[in-house]
C-alpha cells in the first residue's frame, strides 16, 4: 500500500481515477445484470402466460366435450410451437379439479389420472399453488431449487373451472438468455471503460504534470536555480494556479535576495578595496612627495655627471608614474566644484564625438537638463566621459551608442548603452574592481574611478543587459537636499 | 351476326360450366380413411374426373356421422364409410363397391399396445387402462373391442378407466406410441399401410391381437342419386385395376382394386351391431 501511496501523482491520479471508473462500471454492470435477471424472469413468465391464455379457450371446449385427443393435440402443437420460441416448453399438463392429470404431452412421465402431488417434489409444490390459486389469471412459479419453472392457467369460463393448464418450462433457456442480455450489458460497460480509461489517463496526466513540474523545481531549490516554468503550463486560478503564483513569487524573492546579497558582498569588497587603495595611496603619497621634492632639488645641482642626471630623470619619471597611478586609485570626490550645468553635458558630447568617428558610430544623445544641477560638475563630467569612452570602445563598427541624462525622483539618472560584446555574469561581477579590463589598451581604472565617484556621491551604478543585445550602464545620483 | 353467334356461344359455355359445377359428383371421405394422403386423393379425384368426364368433388369430414348427415341432405352423392355407418342407414343408401386388400374385401381390427408393453396378451388385460378408439361408427376401431368385452360379460363402458376417440387411424398409433393411451383398436389395413410408409412409428407399437375378418369399409351411394350416375361411378371404380393410371393409384392407396359390394360381406358387423343393440 505504501508503495502505491508513494507513487508519483502522474500515476496515482490516473490510477485512482481508473480504479473509481472500473468500480463504478462494475457496480453499474452488476446492477444492470441484476435487472436483466429479473427482466428475463419477467419476460419468460409473460411469454409462458401468453401461451397459457392462447390455449385456454380451445382447451375449455375440448374438455367440455371430453375430447381428450383434441386437448392432447392442442397442447402437443403448442409445446412444439413453444419450443421454437424463446420459452422452452418441456411438458404441458392438464389437470382436473381434483389435481389429477387428464392430458400430458409427456404421458410416460406424467401419465393420465396420476395424482399431481405424487409426481415429484416440484409438482407437489405446484399442487399447493394450484389449490391456493383462486383467480382466473395465469401465474408463473419459480421454484428455487428446481430445474424448471411453471406457469399455471385455470381452464375456466364464467367462473366455471374445468381444470388447470400447467406449462413446464426448462430453466435451460434462462441461462443463455440471461447470458445474452448480460453480455450486452458487459459490452456496454467495456465500451464505457474503453472511452473513459484513456480519457481519464490523459486527464490524470494532464492534472499531475504541472504538479510534477512544480515539485521537480522545488526539489532543485537550494541546489541550483531551477529552469523557468512555462507560463502556459497552467493558466487557471484554482489552488494549483495559486501554488504556481506562490512558487514564482518565492523564486523571485529568493533571486532578489541573492542578488542583494551579492551586491552587498560586492559593495563591501569594493569598499574594502577602496579603503585599502586609499590607505596605500596615502602611505605612498607621503614618502613619494618627499622623494619627488628631493629629486627636484637634486636635479638642480650642476655638479652631477650626465649619467647621474640621466638616472635622476629616470627615477623622476618612475616616481611620477607612481604618483599618477596612486592619484588615480585615490579618488577623492570631496573636492569643491561648481554645479553641473547643461553646457557641461554639451562639452562632453563635443569631446567624445571625434573619438567615435573612426568606428562611424551612431550616437543617440538625449539630455533633458534645463537648469543647473547641484552636483559637482567635474565628477559628473568624469563619470560621463568614462562611461561614454567605454561604450564607444565596446561598440561594434557602425554600431550604436546612446546616452540619456535625466532627473527623476530627485536623482540624476545617466544611462549609457552600446551594442558591443555582451559581458558575461562573471565579468560583470568584477567590473568595478581596479585593474579589471576587458579591452586592449585599457588600464582598468576607468570604471573603478567611476564607481568610487558614484559611491562617494551616495549614488549607485548598475549594469544590465537590455533587449536587442545592448549593454546598459545606469548611474543614479541623489541630488543634495536643498 | 358473327358477334351475336359468339355471344350466344359464350353464354352457352358459361351456362354449361355453371351446370357442370352444380352437378359435380361429391364423394365424402373421413379423415380416418384419408389418413393424411390428401395429395394422393387429389390425384385420384382428377383421375375420376377424366374417366367419368364429369366434375368430381371430394368432401372431407372428421366423422362418419357428419358424412351421413350430408348424404341425407343430398349434399353428398357417394361416401367411403365404415360398415356400421352404412348399416345404420341402409334404407337410404346403397352399397356401390368394396375395396380388395390382400386378395380379400376384408379388414381386421388390430389391438395395439406400446412396444414397451410386453405383458398385455389380450384385451382383457387392459382393465382400468386408458383406451383409444377411432370413431364411434368404426367396426375395427370401436365396435369390435366393445363387442368382445360384452361377449366376455364385461361392461364396455366401465371396463376402461378412460376411453377417447382420435378420429384418425394413424393417430391411434401415435396415441399408443407416446403412451397417452395404454392401448387402442384400429383397422389392420391402416396399421399395415402405415407400417409400409412409416415403419419407425408402427415399430413403437405392438399388435396384440387381430380380430376376425370384417367387410372392408365400402363406398356407398345415396338412393336418391340417378341410377345412371351411380352406375357410371361404379364402372369407373371397378375398372381402375384395368387401367395403368388407375392401377398406380390403387397401389398407392395400398388396395388391389374395387369389386361389387355384397351385403353378405357386412353380415358379421351387422350381427355384432345387433348384439350390441346398435341396430
Amino acid at each position: 500500500m505504501k508503495i502505491f501511496l508513494n507513487l508519483s501523482y502522474r500515476y496515482k491520479i490516473p490510477l485512482w481515477g481508473s480504479l473509481l471508473i472500473i468500480i463504478s462500471v462494475l457496480i453499474a454492470s452488476a446492477t444492470f445484470i441484476g435487472n436483466t435477471y429479473h427482466q428475463v424472469e419477467k419476460d419468460l413468465a409473460i411469454d409462458s402466460e401468453k401461451l397459457g391464455y392462447s390455449l385456454k379457450s380451445s382447451l375449455y371446449n375440448a374438455l367440455l366435450q371430453d375430447d381428450i385427443w383434441r386437448a392432447f393435440e392442442i397442447v402437443t402443437e403448442a409445446s412444439q410451437r413453444g419450443s421454437s420460441s424463446m420459452v422452452l416448453v418441456e411438458n404441458i399438463l392438464i389437470i382436473d379439479n381434483n389435481q389429477r392429470v387428464i392430458v400430458s404431452t409427456q404421458p410416460r412421465q406424467t401419465p393420465m389420472f396420476s395424482e399431481l402431488k405424487q409426481l415429484g417434489a416440484d409438482f407437489s409444490e405446484i399442487t399447493h399453488h394450484v389449490t391456493q390459486w383462486n383467480s382466473e389469471q395465469a401465474q408463473t412459479i419459480y421454484l428455487p431449487d428446481s430445474k424448471h419453472y411453471y406457469s399455471i392457467t385455470p381452464i375456466s369460463r364464467d367462473h366455471t373451472s374445468l381444470g388447470t393448464l400447467i406449462i413446464v418450462h426448462s430453466k435451460d433457456v434462462f441461462l443463455p438468455l440471461f447470458a445474452k442480455n448480460a453480455r450486452n450489458g458487459l459490452l456496454v460497460g467495456a465500451i464505457i471503460l474503453m472511452i473513459l480509461l484513456p480519457f481519464n489517463w490523459y486527464w490524470g496526466q494532464r492534472m499531475a504534470f504541472p504538479l510534477v513540474q512544480l515539485a521537480a523545481r522545488m526539489a532543485q531549490l537550494g541546489k541550483k536555480w531551477p529552469d523557468d516554468l512555462d507560463p502556459n503550463l497552467y493558466e487557471y486560478h484554482d489552488e494549483l494556479g495559486l501554488l504556481y503564483e506562490a512558487y514564482n513569487q518565492l523564486l523571485n524573492d529568493l533571486k532578489t535576495k541573492e542578488s542583494l546579497e551579492m551586491q552587498i558582498v560586492k559593495s563591501d569588497r569594493l569598499a574594502a578595496l577602496g579603503q585599502l587603495a586609499a590607505g596605500i595611496a596615502h602611505e605612498i603619497n607621503n614618502p613619494l612627495s618627499g622623494m619627488l621634492m628631493s629629486i627636484d632639488t637634486l636635479k638642480y645641482h650642476t655638479d652631477t655627471s650626465p649619467l647621474t642626471q640621466k638616472t635622476i630623470s629616470l627615477i623622476e619619471r618612475g616616481l611620477m608614474q607612481i604618483k599618477d597611478t596612486v592619484a588615480a586609485l585615490l579618488v577623492e570626490a570631496t573636492t569643491k566644484s561648481r554645479n553641473l550645468a547643461p553646457l557641461d553635458i554639451e562639452d562632453v558630447l563635443k569631446l567624445i564625438t571625434p573619438m567615435s568617428g573612426k568606428k562611424n558610430l551612431h550616437i543617440t544623445w538625449h539630455a533633458s537638463l534645463t537648469d543647473e544641477v547641484p552636483l559637482p560638475s567635474t565628477f559628473i563630467r568624469q563619470i560621463l566621459i568614462n562611461l561614454l569612452m567605454n561604450a564607444i570602445k565596446a561598440a561594434a563598427v557602425q554600431g550604436e551608442v546612446s546616452c540619456d541624462i535625466d532627473i527623476q525622483d530627485a536623482k540624476l539618472i545617466i544611462s549609457v548603452s552600446n551594442d558591443g560584446n555582451m559581458l558575461n555574469p562573471e565579468q560583470i561581477s568584477h567590473l568595478f574592481e581596479p585593474f579589471c579590463t576587458f579591452s586592449e589598451g585599457g588600464h582598468g581604472l576607468g570604471l573603478w574611478v567611476t564607481y568610487q565617484i558614484v559611491t562617494q556621491l551616495g549614488g549607485t551604478i548598475s549594469v544590465k543587459k537590455e533587449p536587442h543585445e545592448h549593454m546598459n550602464f545606469t548611474v543614479k545620483i541623489p541630488l543634495p537636499a536643498v | 351476326m358473327k358477334t351475336l353467334t359468339h355471344l350466344i356461344l359464350a353464354c352457352t359455355l358459361l351456362f354449361s360450366a355453371v351446370i357442370a359445377q352444380a352437378e359435380s359428383f361429391k364423394l365424402g371421405i373421413t379423415s380416418a380413411t384419408a389418413r393424411g394422403q390428401y395429395a394422393l386423393l387429389e390425384e385420384w379425384r382428377d383421375y375420376l374426373q377424366i374417366k367419368l368426364d364429369h366434375p368430381v368433388e371430394f368432401v372431407f369430414r372428421d366423422s362418419y356421422l357428419e358424412l351421413l348427415d350430408l348424404m341425407k341432405q343430398k349434399k353428398l352423392d357417394f361416401a367411403w364409410v365404415s360398415s356400421p355407418a352404412y348399416l345404420e342407414n341402409e334404407q337410404k343408401m346403397s352399397l356401390l363397391v368394396t375395396p380388395v386388400y390382400k386378395g380379400h374385401p376384408f379388414d381386421h381390427a388390430y389391438l395395439i399396445v406400446p412396444a414397451t408393453d410386453q405383458r398385455t396378451q389380450s384385451l382383457f388385460n387392459l382393465k382400468n387402462k386408458v383406451f383409444a378408439y377411432v370413431d364411434p361408427d368404426s367396426s375395427t376401431g370401436y365396435l369390435d373391442p366393445k363387442h368382445q368385452l360384452k361377449l366376455a360379460g364385461k361392461n364396455p363402458e366401465r371396463f376402461f378407466k378412460k376411453a377417447f376417440f382420435t378420429r384418425d387411424e394413424q393417430k391411434i398409433v401415435a396415441a399408443v406410441a407416446i403412451g397417452l393411451a395404454d392401448a387402442g383398436s384400429m383397422s389392420g389395413f391402416a396399421w399395415d399401410t402405415l407400417a409400409l410408409s412409416r415403419p419407425d412409428i408402427t415399430a413403437q407399437t405392438r399388435v396384440v391381437s387381430k380380430s376376425a375378418a370384417y367387410g372392408f369399409p365400402p363406398v356407398i351411394v345415396r338412393n336418391t342419386l340417378s341410377q345412371t350416375d351411380s352406375r357410371k361411378m361404379q364402372r369407373v371404380l371397378l375398372d381402375m385395376k384395368n387401367d395403368v393410371d388407375g392401377l398406380k393409384l390403387l397401389q398407392r392407396l395400398n388396395i388391389e382394386g374395387f369389386i361389387l359390394a355384397d351385403k353378405k360381406l357386412y353380415e358379421g358387423v351387422q350381427r355384432m351391431m345387433i348384439h350390441m343393440g346398435d341396430l
